[in-house]
């Protein structure tokens, strides 16, 4: 049965990505449903354009704001503060869910307070931060890192910790390295969750971009939101929404394809047909 | 040369009271000697086993392998779990090779070569999830063979597998026992496989344990399951088994 497994690799592997673009067909029914639906409404004149306006007239928005420079301006801006403020946070949680979850001393001495923090919402320091960085650059980045630092931290710490013992043992018959044990056994191990943290914290640095643009910023997809409101474009409004929806799940699938190739190893349920 | 075991006690402590489970061990075995352990389950056969690779320290006694006390766990005893513990996310070449360098010459050479003996061929790049029970049992014997153990120790190493496997698996053994002249001891809780591998079988009996019989085997390898003279042996160790067996229901414990 194994041999024949082996043999038949191939032909799974492209019955597999037959698969994949089926269900990627099937994601789009429903979105594509509602589009319809969408413009048929707006179209007959039943809503006013203020409150919604049709699909048709949003993407000739889009259009013309992808023609003009405005968008990519603002979508620049935008990837480089949650990029620096992911990358702060991201880097900081790593090092630390590593040395809390190597050392026990590390662990007491830190994670009580990291717990404490944890509960803090990013909305509630917000003030704070505009207090002591003002309304620029740096209290943006630094209210992105604090958001995006936990979801990182905890599953760094859970991943280092979830290494099983029985490995443990192997190691220590092998007569594995202090440094062998961390790059064999323990990275390996704890990369699953690393890559869920990673995740995580991604999604929530771009949620907490919104919030840092919506406080006060003059650029940003964000703040052309805010900007398109006060002047009632709706359609503009939409696209920033668009925006936000397309760039964060481009991200997230980023980093589901390296997780994907770091975790090949891994053979885990797949989800019924 | 060779391995000399002697523990005077081994206790347990299960909720503040004192259980003796190993007493009073005495084996020794020459180099290239395969000890199989028979015993009833709970006669600590597997603790003995640990203790000879150093992975437990507490217990009264001392163990001294090619002169060299055991102290603490090592690849000098070649270790083999009940489950095959490779890693999940290195493939067999590199589980073999574990914390040794693949690139590096030397290694890659012992590597292929290991993997000849073990029969996997063609799989060297396979992850663990990929393969069967069977399969996975080689590699991990492969990854303690290829450290050079002076003694390798098996822990009930074909027990999760079938029938068929365990049988080939018991070939491959021997196969390997034979062309790398290792010192092997192995536990088991099948009477069958302890005579159709063992140069000695020792039988334990249960509470606490102790050697209740040390049998020498002297037939050639391969060995012949349907021979009258292996027969012969299993007969006698079986009712060696089963006078432990009985003793232990006369004093009203067991099951």
């Amino acid at each position: 049965m194994v041999r024949a497994q082996a043999l038949n690799k191939p032909i799974a592997g492209g019955k597999k990505a037959k698969k994949s673009s089926a269900a990627w067909g099937k994601g789009l029914v429903f979105p594509l449903l509602v589009i319809i639906i969408w413009q048929i409404v707006s179209s007959s004149g039943l809503v006013s354009v203020t409150v919604l306006p049709s699909p048709l007239q949003i993407v000739s928005t889009f259009y013309q704001l992808i023609i003009s420079g405005v968008l990519l301006e603002h979508l620049q801006i935008s990837i480089y503060r949650a990029a620096a403020g992911f990358l702060l946070g991201g880097g900081i949680a790593l090092i630390l869910g590593f040395l809390v979850g190597f050392s026990k001393q590390f662990e007491s001495y830190l994670d009580p307070t990291m717990q404490m923090l944890r509960t803090i919402p990013s909305l509630a320091v917000t003030p704070l931060f505009i207090l002591w960085f003002g309304l620029d650059e740096l209290s943006k980045i630094l209210l992105i890192a604090f958001a995006s630092f936990f979801p990182l931290y905890v599953n760094t710490y859970n991943g280092i910790r979830s290494v099983d013992m029985k490995l443990f043992e192997v190691a220590q018959v092998l007569e594995f390295s202090r440094w062998k044990k961390v790059t064999k056994l323990i990275l390996p191990s704890a990369l699953g969750h690393i890559l869920v943290g990673i995740r995580l914290s991604l999604g929530i640095a771009w949620l907490s971009l919104v919030v840092a643009e919506l406080m006060g910023s003059s650029s940003g997809v964000g703040y052309m939101i805010m900007d398109a409101r006060q002047f009632s474009q709706t359609d503009k409004v939409f696209v920033g929404i668009i925006i936000f929806g397309v760039v964060g799940k481009l991200t997230d699938s980023l980093v589901r394809l390296l997780e994907k190739k770091l975790l090949k190893w891994q053979t885990n349920f797949e989800g019924v047909e | 040369m060779g391995v000399k075991i002697s523990i005077q006690e081994k206790n347990f402590r299960i909720e503040q009271e004192r259980k003796l489970v190993l007493d009073d061990i005495q084996l020794t075995l020459n180099k290239g000697d395969f000890l199989t352990i028979i015993g009833p389950s709970g006669c600590g056969k597997s603790t003995l086993l640990k203790i000879v690779a150093g992975l437990d320290t507490d217990y009264r006694g001392a163990v001294i392998v090619n002169g060299r006390q055991v102290e603490k766990p090592g690849i000098a005893q070649g270790f083999i779990f009940q489950e095959h513990r490779l890693f999940p996310w290195m493939t067999v070449e590199q589980n073999i090779a574990a914390d040794l360098n693949l690139k590096d010459p030397e290694v890659r050479e012992k590597v292929d070569e290991i993997i000849e003996i073990v029969r996997l061929k063609g799989y060297e790049k396979a992850y663990p999830s990929e393969i069967s029970g069977g399969m996975s049992q080689r590699v991990a014997i492969a990854r303690a063979l290829i450290r050079d153990p002076e003694i390798l120790l098996l822990d009930e190493p074909f027990g999760a597998l079938d029938a068929f496997t365990r049988q080939h698996l018991q070939d491959v053994l021997i196969d390997i026992w034979q062309r790398k002249k290792i010192t092997m001891m192995l536990v088991t809780h099948d009477i069958d496989e302890a005579v159709y591998l063992g140069t000695h079988i020792a039988i334990l009996s249960a509470n606490p344990g102790r050697v209740e019989k040390l049998v020498p085997v002297e037939l050639s390898y391969p060995r012949s399951r349907t021979s009258p003279s292996y027969q012969d042996v299993r007969q006698r160790v079986l009712q060696e088994f089963e006078k432990t067996e009985y003793e232990k229901y006369r004093d009203g414990e067991g099951i």
